[in-house]
């Protein structure tokens, strides 16, 4: 008996270390030679099949910058469709190599939950919407109302918290799905519908008459949405935290997918130079070519060019850049150098 | 013809009143017997023709079958929005099956079709050697839909849809009734080690709802299996499916085998039956007949519990519907997805108890009880 537990737990524990730190995994990446990317089950703009039948959106094209990145080729990827209760264990287990699904990246997630927010590639907070007839402008008068908020995510704790601090009372109409809660929203069964304020914009927009419907000036909480990786693995963790940097500093840089390719030929601009790998060498050190990023934003575009193509004002979903705007612009975008 | 008398044995046969016959009688019968009857049946009229017109306005006559966009839609007409699921007909039926080898999916349809009527209809010519086709017919599915030998492989990750729908359901009918049979008898076995798995392993799944079970599958066995073993997720959702329905089947068929009395065993033994020829010949037969309700239920239930699958990030039809529906160009149109699938699964479930109450017909052949 006491053989057995001791050859028991060494199992138990050697499977936790191998589990905790596989090693490697852009090598292995590039030996099955496609990178498996978890996204989320369908939310507008942000992920969804097209009429081909293939995954489109905000989400998605991270997964292809960074396939564009190793591979050049966009197409490189598989997708895991995950939700909001699997999404965790997919990405912990090894199933997925990155995840693009509009996650919070919330301190527990980070560290409790053992896993690398990479970096934020939307900045959204959560908001409320109500029917303009409800005559409310201002969250605090919401005491009372039926409230539809999706199970299971960060939302549903904000609400709370909103709550509790303003001391009103709600009643917490419990839904799964963002189509659940339009339904619901659209059939009266509940006042207002809270989730992120991108989520209640897409939802607006689809409606028959959205001026019918109101945003309330409240944003209620911090929701920094961005890919993540596993925890132990800082190599890879770089290579996506970077790819999604080169995007971003792309568009500082006005380097677009149409320009690229003159702009890779060399520059007076030193950054943009060491970025498409005319000057130095940075993709080695991410393990790399030195046209790694040149690949990402010629397939994929720059920042500006992949929010304004999925989710940007000339879409149906029609969101402003807002914080979402680079920093010299006005907004909280903010990419390390390339040095 | 004289009226008033009749020569004996010639009398005419005279219609009965009105009234009491055809139309008149039945409406007379089922819908106006009573004060209550009638009030009910008007209430039922008017409540029927509040609900058919718009119903049949927004299903047909104002519905757009063609269309580019919900937008689009709304252009051409008030009513549903059959436009996105025409477009998106290959995606539901398929899922991400790849375009170019779609034929192989019809073509296991087809031949799905074939291998199930010798197995359901005993009146068939040369059915005696269609059934060895039956029997082959998951081993060809199996190679048609996943490739390799000559095919290009396909990965069970791009299945999806009906195709999901249909995998799940007939592998886990098909493979769940053997299974249950076995645990049944199991269950009722004298060897107790035996009777002790089986009741063991039965109130054990019993016990637990399938979502876990599905959970189970998806997340948990990733932490048991050693890194770097990537155990096809669609495979183990498709064992748990399989001994989840097996240990209903095999309740059900219990019930059945407690039905049967003593004296047959009895009888069975007395003919210098063995234990599996006595099963075989004269116990399971009687059992399985009474058990056909039960079973076609759980297989039902079953087809039904396949949308599950939702949860743990396959794409199932409502998966599918649900990625769809994200699509900026055609949100807002779940009702329209709701309806569609729901008439896929009325058909699938309805064609299973029809052909349940046909299998009983068949089979009643009384039961005499000494």
């Amino acid at each position: 008996m006491n053989k057995f537990t001791t050859i028991a737990t060494a199992a138990l524990a050697s499977m936790a270390l191998s589990n905790g730190a596989s090693a490697g995994t852009l090598a292995d990446v590039q030996a099955k030679g496609f990178l498996q990317c978890g996204i989320s089950t369908g939310v507008a703009g942000f992920a969804f099949t097209d009429d081909a039948g293939d995954w489109q959106g905000f989400d998605p094209d991270v997964c292809k910058a960074v396939a564009a990145a190793i591979f050049g080729d966009t197409s490189k990827v598989k997708y895991t469709t995950t939700t909001g209760k699997t999404r965790f264990t997919t990405l912990a287990s090894g199933e997925v190599d990155m995840l693009a699904r509009n996650t919070t990246w919330t301190f527990s997630r980070d560290t409790d939950l053992k896993l690398d927010f990479v970096g934020v590639n939307y900045y959204d907070g959560q908001g409320f919407m109500v029917p303009t007839a409800l005559g409310v402008t201002s969250a605090k008068e919401l005491d009372g109302a039926s409230v539809c908020i999706q199970t299971g995510t960060t939302t549903e704790l904000n609400l709370a918290d909103f709550f509790r601090i303003n001391g009103i009372e709600y009643e917490a109409v419990p839904i799964e799905t963002n189509d659940e809660a339009q339904t619901n929203y659209k059939a009266g069964r509940c006042d207002v519908y809270t989730t992120d304020a991108s989520g209640l914009a897409a939802t607006r927009s689809t409606f028959e008459n959205p001026a019918e419907h109101a945003l309330l000036p409240e944003i209620i909480s911090k929701e920094p949405l961005g890919p993540l990786v596993r925890h132990g693995d800082s190599e890879w963790a770089d290579l996506v935290r970077w790819t999604l940097n080169a995007m971003i500093t792309a568009e500082e840089f006005g380097v677009t997918s149409e320009n690229v390719d003159q702009m890779a030929t060399g520059t007076d601009n030193p950054e943009i130079n060491r970025l498409l790998g005319s000057e130095g060498d940075l993709g080695a050190m991410i393990g790399l070519d030195k046209a790694w990023a040149w690949r990402a934003i010629k397939m994929v575009g720059n920042y500006g060019e992949v929010f304004d193509r999925n989710i940007g004002a000339s879409t149906p979903i029609g969101l402003e850049r807002g914080v979402n705007n680079l920093w010299t612009k006005g907004g909280i975008l903010y990419s390390p150098p390339f040095r | 013809m004289k009226t008033g008398t009749y020569v004996p044995g010639e009398h005419p046969d005279l219609k009965p009143p009105v009234g009491q016959t055809g139309v008149l009688l039945w409406l007379h019968k089922n819908l106006f017997s009573s004060p209550f009857n009638i009030i009910l049946t008007l209430v039922t009229a008017y409540l029927l023709y509040l609900m058919i017109p718009p119903l049949a306005g927004w299903m047909f006559f104002d519905s757009v079958f063609v269309a580019d966009s919900r937008n689009h839609c709304r252009e051409l007409g008030t009513g549903a929005c059959w436009g996105f699921i025409d477009k998106r007909l290959g995606q539901f039926t398929y899922g991400f099956y790849p375009l170019e080898e779609r034929w192989r999916v019809n073509l296991t349809f087809v031949l799905f079709g074939l291998a199930l009527l010798p197995v359901l209809w005993d009146k068939l010519p040369n059915r005696k050697y269609l059934l060895w086709f039956s029997l082959a017919f998951p081993f060809i599915g199996a190679w048609l839909l996943l490739g390799g030998f000559g095919l290009v492989p396909v990965e069970t990750s791009r299945f999806g849809g009906f195709m999901l729908t249909m995998v799940i359901g007939v592998t886990g009918i098909v493979c769940s009734l053997p299974i249950g049979i076995v645990l049944a008898l199991g269950r009722q076995s004298n060897l107790h080690i035996i009777r002790w798995l089986c009741t063991g392993f039965i109130e054990f799944i019993r016990g637990v709802p399938l979502i876990t079970l599905l959970f189970v599958a998806s997340t948990m066995l990733n932490y048991f299996l050693p890194p770097g073993t990537t155990f096809n997720l669609l495979l183990r959702v498709l064992i748990m499916v399989t001994l989840f329905s097996s240990a209903y089947i095999a309740e059900v068929v219990r019930g059945g085998l407690q039905a049967i009395p003593k004296g047959q065993h009895e009888a069975a033994d007395a003919m210098g039956l063995k234990y599996w020829a006595s099963m075989r010949l004269v116990v399971l037969p009687q059992a399985l007949k009474i058990s056909i309700p039960g079973i076609v239920n759980t297989f039902i239930g079953l087809f039904k519990d396949t949308t599950l699958v939702i949860i743990i990030g396959l794409l199932d039809p409502l998966g599918i519907g649900r990625a769809s529906l994200s699509d900026i160009k055609w949100t807002g149109l779940s009702t329209e997805v709701y309806v569609f699938i729901a008439l896929f699964f009325f058909v699938c479930c309805f064609s299973m108890s029809r052909y349940s109450i046909y299998l009983e017909k068949k089979l009643h052949t009384g039961y005499r009880e000494d």
